[in-house]
């Protein structure tokens, strides 16, 4: 018996997934790099869906071959290293989702995706929920939720952000947040109604962000 | 020997001939060498239009001889029998895998012991140096015999790594993929350097005679410092540590002898004196020589460039303790791509095997080859079935 079943059943409930929400940002054609792609399942979705030109970099090679059974190019690397065998502005989209609460050096792997994409979609979990707040406050333990199922001894969620810092983020990295996403109970809302209490309500934000200044063209 | 249920089994290598002194093969250096023989093996079938066609390019002391045995008593398989087979990585119940031995070496093609139709006396240090761009061009001449259009894929390992990014710069048409591993655009200084140590201790062995030694025995002591100093080089230090340490070779106490007090001498040793036996010195020169001589930037331009509009996929595969041929090597081909836009992987392999991980740590190689082959169907269907045997 999963002990966290209970927890995740609001998962199981979604009508639409973060996938659904990536896939309806991203235009039919568009290339897209995934960072932390893992096995590329969210890619062959995109070029599935959206007939994107798409290429996966993860840190595990085994996961990559799931990709490369897909016929996706693929590229080992650790974000952390940066990515510079990438170079400026070659992608449309870059997709950070997922991941960024795992990196050790956030800001570094921001920016690197911020120089290849013209955007970005970053997608984590809040750790600015209620629950989480009222975890903490009330139990007195490390924040647990539906989203972040983990121990605090064995969690892979070495950041821990809310929907407010990465704003606060953006705004100090010079980047303009284009739409925000939050899942909120088991709807994905989109800003700026669910705005004000999304930090306080929303298990997981979805930013879609790009420099600003930027002509895009 | 018990032959494995996922061997290619008995295989009879054959012999392609071309070319003749009126109109010979020309070489890179605008030297010419005809007639041209090519020794190579082949595994599995063809299918109806030849398009499951892999070429394996061989290593520095590789032959043609890649899978499978020669005779019911052989010991010894070909040197990629662990990825070459039905069900492994080079599937041959799906593909028709060739190995070709490249010219200038010893193992049945032509090469410094050859006649040379001029003299009527072994080439010796008359042979023509050779690049890999020539050894590409000859392999083209075979697969054209063997009614090859486009290769489904060309892959290979260290130097077999610099043929298989020749072929889809020379031939960029005939190649749907490509696989190089454990290899680079260019062989690196250190290369260089360790590939003159070699030749210096065949060249300055008074055996050698100037390349013209055939009929005596030759410079075997030269070629067997030669492989000694390149076999260190093939291998990473950890893996070196781990096998050997500091051990002493027959005696638990220091025996103040000049021969062989430590394990790692021994071995060396023995791997040099083994080598002269299979191996030709002139060879040894020539494709050392040819490796040396490998940059694509020189011969195409920047890389960039030089990939650009070059439609093969590509799959770059490194080792994390290759120190020949670094990551770092393999990476600057996969940026040249990535920029240009081509369609690449890429994969470092975490092994502790060193720049000969290709050969021995293939667990993980096989599944990244099996997964871009299977993913490589995608754009280009094996359309027929191979022929029932």
């Amino acid at each position: 018996m999963n002990p966290n079943r209970r927890r995740v059943n609001y998962v199981n409930t979604l009508t639409q997934t973060d996938w659904d929400m990536i896939a309806a940002i991203i235009p039919e054609g568009a290339s897209v790099l995934d960072l932390g792609c893992g096995d590329c399942s969210l890619l062959g979705e995109l070029v599935a869906r959206k007939n994107v030109q798409g290429r996966g970099v993860d840190i595990d090679g085994s996961r990559l071959m799931g990709g490369m059974a897909l016929g996706l190019p693929v590229y080992q690397g650790d974000l952390d290293d940066g990515l510079a065998d990438f170079a400026d502005n070659a992608y449309d989209y870059v997709i950070l989702n997922q991941t960024l609460q795992v990196v050790k050096h956030p800001q570094v792997v921001l920016r690197e995706m911020m120089r290849i994409g013209r955007f970005g979609i970053v997608g984590f979990p809040n750790f600015g929920h209620w629950s989480l707040r009222a975890g903490i406050f009330f139990g007195g333990r490390a924040p647990k939720s539906p989203a972040l199922p983990f121990e605090w001894y064995n969690t892979p969620n070495i950041r821990v952000l809310t929907i407010r810092d990465f704003r606060a983020f953006c705004a100090e990295e010079n980047l303009s947040i284009v739409s925000e996403y939050h899942l909120i109970m088991n709807k994905w809302r989109r800003q700026p109604a669910a705005r004000l209490g999304a930090n306080l309500l929303a298990h997981i934000g979805l930013f879609v962000i790009t420099r600003n200044g930027d002509g895009h063209s | 020997m018990l032959m494995e249920p996922n061997s290619v089994g008995l295989v009879e290598p054959r012999l392609y001939a071309f070319g003749s002194p009126e109109a010979p093969l020309v070489l890179d250096s605008g030297r010419t060498i005809g007639p041209v023989e090519l020794v190579y093996e082949t595994y599995g079938q063809p299918n109806a239009e030849r398009s499951n066609a892999i070429l394996i390019c061989h290593a520095l002391s590789g032959d043609a001889h890649a899978a499978g045995i020669h005779d019911p008593h052989d010991k010894r398989v070909g040197w990629w029998d662990n990825m070459i087979g039905p069900g492994k990585a080079f599937d041959t119940e799906r593909f028709w895998v060739i190995c070709a031995n490249v010219i200038g070496g010893c193992k049945g093609s032509t090469g410094p012991q050859s006649i040379n139709p001029a003299s009527g006396k072994p080439y010796g240090g008359d042979f023509p140096l050779i690049t890999i761009g020539d050894m590409v061009t000859a392999q083209k001449r075979l697969l054209d015999h063997l009614g090859i259009k486009r290769l489904f894929c060309v892959v290979g390992g260290s130097m077999g790594g610099f043929q298989a990014l020749e072929w889809s710069l020379r031939y960029p048409e005939q190649v749907h993929t490509v696989i190089c591993i454990a290899a680079g655009a260019h062989l690196s200084t250190q290369g260089i350097a360790f590939n003159a140590v070699g030749r210096h201790a065949i060249t300055t062995d008074p055996d050698w005679q100037g390349g013209h030694y055939y009929g005596t025995a030759g410079p075997v002591r030269g070629l067997a410092s030669a492989r000694m100093v390149a076999h260190i080089t093939y291998l990473s230090e950890l893996k070196l540590n781990r096998k050997f340490g500091r051990r002493l070779q027959s005696a638990d106490r220091l025996s103040y002898d000049i021969h062989n007090e430590f394990a790692v001498e021994s071995y060396l040793n023995h791997q040099g004196t083994r080598f002269t036996e299979r191996f030709d010195a002139n060879s040894y020169i020539y494709i050392t020589k040819a490796m040396d001589y490998f940059d694509i930037t020189r011969t195409y331009g920047p890389l960039k460039e030089a990939f650009a509009r070059k439609k093969s996929r590509f799959l770059v595969i490194s080792y994390s303790s290759d120190w020949l041929f670094p990551t770092a090597q393999s990476r600057e081909i996969v940026r040249a791509l990535i920029a240009g836009d081509r369609d690449v992987s890429f994969v470092d392999i975490d092994s502790p095997h060193g720049h000969d991980a290709f050969l021995i740590d293939i667990d993980q190689l096989t599944r990244t080859v099996s997964a871009f082959l299977d993913g490589s169907q995608r754009s280009q269907p094996l359309e027929s079935k191979p022929p029932a045997r």
